[in-house]
């Protein structure tokens, strides 16, 4: 499976076996093409992010006109301005990311372990949602979360949450959309890690009188620890920059998220470099709490 | 769905019970329960992950007018004529331009890198290795910001959001993951292959073009449904550097606010059948293909 393979992402990826070839230009040939369209487009890009984020307006005082300057003060200025919808963002993906891994891994585990013949055809299920668009998709949980629908409806009804709760745009409906959009790039890796681990190491945890419990916790779980750090990855980074969900599923400004407020800078107000700032800023978060996290958790194999 | 997946359980169950025929119904169920726990988990996740495309499917067939958002009746004059509301066909015309230009590009140039990364030795892996890693580790929205920078600085030179704009962002992102998926399998490949075909006098072009390129084949295959798959999905680097031209899920999400055209469900129903279907077959004939 295609998708499947980006599960196990390691950039950190064993050398390769070179067939006994003689170093040549061929290999900066190959990368040419690729590596520069990365240059030009994605580091290129980050540059001028980081310097539109130090302009300052025009002296002529026109909207959506900025000359480059180097107030480091903008930065200041977003992030005091804009500090709610910040944490906001890291907390519904925290959320997020938590229920997910509750919900992947014993789906992980079920396809690993469980599923016999139909593996495959279960991790093809796994990714299959993807195939409809997300924007639908969103849409569709809009409408089925709708406080008037059948779903809320009948909770009310079995009093599991009370009467007068509202999903719609509200935190519950824009955290629920960010965990399900994002299940399956928590399921991939957990699967990939926990494929691999050796059925031999887990029966001799049950020989050496480890009960099914005690064997999970003492075997299977730490080994499944690099698909643990890659889900949580894999989750959390776009769910932290993703606007769609709180656009559609929060609509209104307690929902906010940072990504929201990156969108309507750009394109309703047209102030580039608080937008650029506050993307900028977003990006180094992330960058620092990856970095954090990937050390915590000990793997090397993400970086 | 369910019954495939709890049949081998069932079935073993009350063969492997019946030695203690004593013990009571209620302990049995129990048991039952405790061996099939997760599969019954793993039927209630899947059904989890299937209702927001049951929706879209169900709606689909909605005679529900321009905003379907309520349950009006069975129809199927929607999947007849999938482009009878305004904007629906050009901006699904428009994705699968830009899906299959930036599919080409990012296929090709990402199997070039992987073919370096998998078979070369070179200075700079872990450079290159860092550019390709990267992207895929940006949140979109930083992508799609500095990518909107950029081209607002090229503006005076004549680089104008649209169509180009769209194709360039997609092909930079679905780059890294085409490489990924092509370098999977580019490692999974037995080298003796290739160093058979240079004991046969094979020439290094020959040994790549009849051993190795239809090896890799459906790694490339598989990194481009990929890249298609992101790229007509996507909606929020889309959305930075598209100026005003009209996607699938621009669309949509443009829509979202009076209502979406029962079409767009149809169309993202269409989708999604169309690329089940494809991912199955394929794995059928691989099946088929498979060693005996």
């Amino acid at each position: 499976m295609a998708i499947a393979s980006v599960a196990h992402t390691g950039p950190a990826a064993p050398p390769p076996v070179p067939p006994g070839r003689r170093r040549s230009l061929t290999p900066y040939l190959l990368l040419l093409p690729g590596i520069a369209w990365l240059t030009i487009f994605f580091v290129v890009p980050i540059v001028t992010l980081f310097g539109t984020s130090l302009q300052v307006p025009a002296e002529g005082g026109e909207t959506g006109v900025f000359v480059q300057a180097f107030r480091f003060a903008n930065y200041v200025d977003a992030v005091t301005e804009y500090w709610a919808q910040f944490s906001r963002s890291f907390v519904y993906a925290g959320i997020a990311t938590v229920l997910a891994l509750a919900i992947g891994y014993p789906l992980a585990y079920m396809i690993a372990f469980k599923a016999g013949k139909l593996r495959n055809l279960l991790l093809v299920l796994v990714v299959a949602p993807f195939f409809a668009s997300f924007i639908l998709r969103t849409i569709a949980w809009r409408q089925i979360l709708a406080d008037e629908g059948f779903v809320v409806s009948s909770l009310k009804w079995l009093h599991v949450i009370p009467q007068t709760a509202t999903v719609t745009a509200s935190a519950v409906a824009v955290v629920a959309g960010i965990t399900y959009n994002f299940l399956p790039f928590m399921t991939l890796p957990l699967y990939a890690s926990l494929e691999r681990i050796d059925p031999r190491l887990l029966e001799a945890g049950s020989d050496l009188y480890g009960n099914g419990f005690t064997v999970f916790r003492k075997v299977t779980f730490p080994l499944s620890l690099p698909g643990v750090v890659a889900g949580t990855l894999l989750t959390f980074i776009p769910a932290a920059g993703d606007y769609v969900n709180a656009a559609l599923l929060g609509r209104q400004p307690g929902t906010a998220m940072i990504g929201n407020v990156v969108e309507s800078r750009f394109f309703r107000i047209v102030d580039y470099p608080t937008a650029a700032s506050l993307s900028f800023v977003l990006m180094a978060a992330i960058l620092v709490l990856v970095f954090l996290y990937i050390r915590k958790a000990g793997t090397e194999e993400l970086v | 769905m369910t019954t495939t997946v709890t049949t081998p359980g069932g079935t073993a169950g009350p063969r492997a019970a019946r030695p203690a025929p004593s013990a009571p119904a209620l302990l049995r169920a129990r048991r039952w329960l405790g061996r099939n726990a997760l599969r019954i988990y793993g039927a209630v996740a899947f059904a989890y992950l299937f209702t927001p495309i049951a929706y879209i499917t169900v709606f689909s067939f909605n005679d529900g007018g321009r905003s379907n958002l309520v349950w009006r009746g069975f129809t199927l004059k929607n999947w007849a004529n999938p482009c009878g509301a305004p904007e629906v066909c050009s901006a699904v015309g428009n994705s699968l331009k830009i899906g299959i230009t930036a599919t080409l590009i990012a296929t090709v140039l990402g199997t070039m890198v992987a073919f370096a990364l998998g078979r070369h030795r070179f200075r700079g892996r872990t450079a290159t290795n860092l550019v390709l890693f990267l992207p895929m580790a940006t949140p979109e929205v930083v992508l799609a910001a500095s990518l909107l920078t950029l081209f607002l600085q090229l503006a005076p030179i004549g680089i104008q959001l649209g169509v180009t704009t769209i194709v360039i962002a997609h092909v930079m992102f679905c780059l890294s993951f085409v490489v990924v998926t092509v370098k999977a399998r580019i490692a999974g490949l037995d080298p003796r292959l290739e160093q058979a075909a240079a004991d046969l006098y094979a020439t290094e072009w020959q040994a790549f073009r009849r051993i190795t390129l239809p090896l890799v084949a459906p790694g490339i295959a598989g990194g481009a449904l990929l890249a298609f798959s992101l790229s007509f999905d996507d909606f929020i680097i889309t959305n930075f550097v598209s100026g005003n031209v009209n996607t699938f899920p621009k669309f949509v999400y443009v829509s979202a606010q009076r209502g979406i055209p029962a079409q767009a469900y149809v169309i993202g129903a269409f989708m999604f059948f169309l690329a089940l279907t494809i991912v199955l077959v394929a794995d059928i004939v691989r099946r088929r293909r498979a060693p005996k």
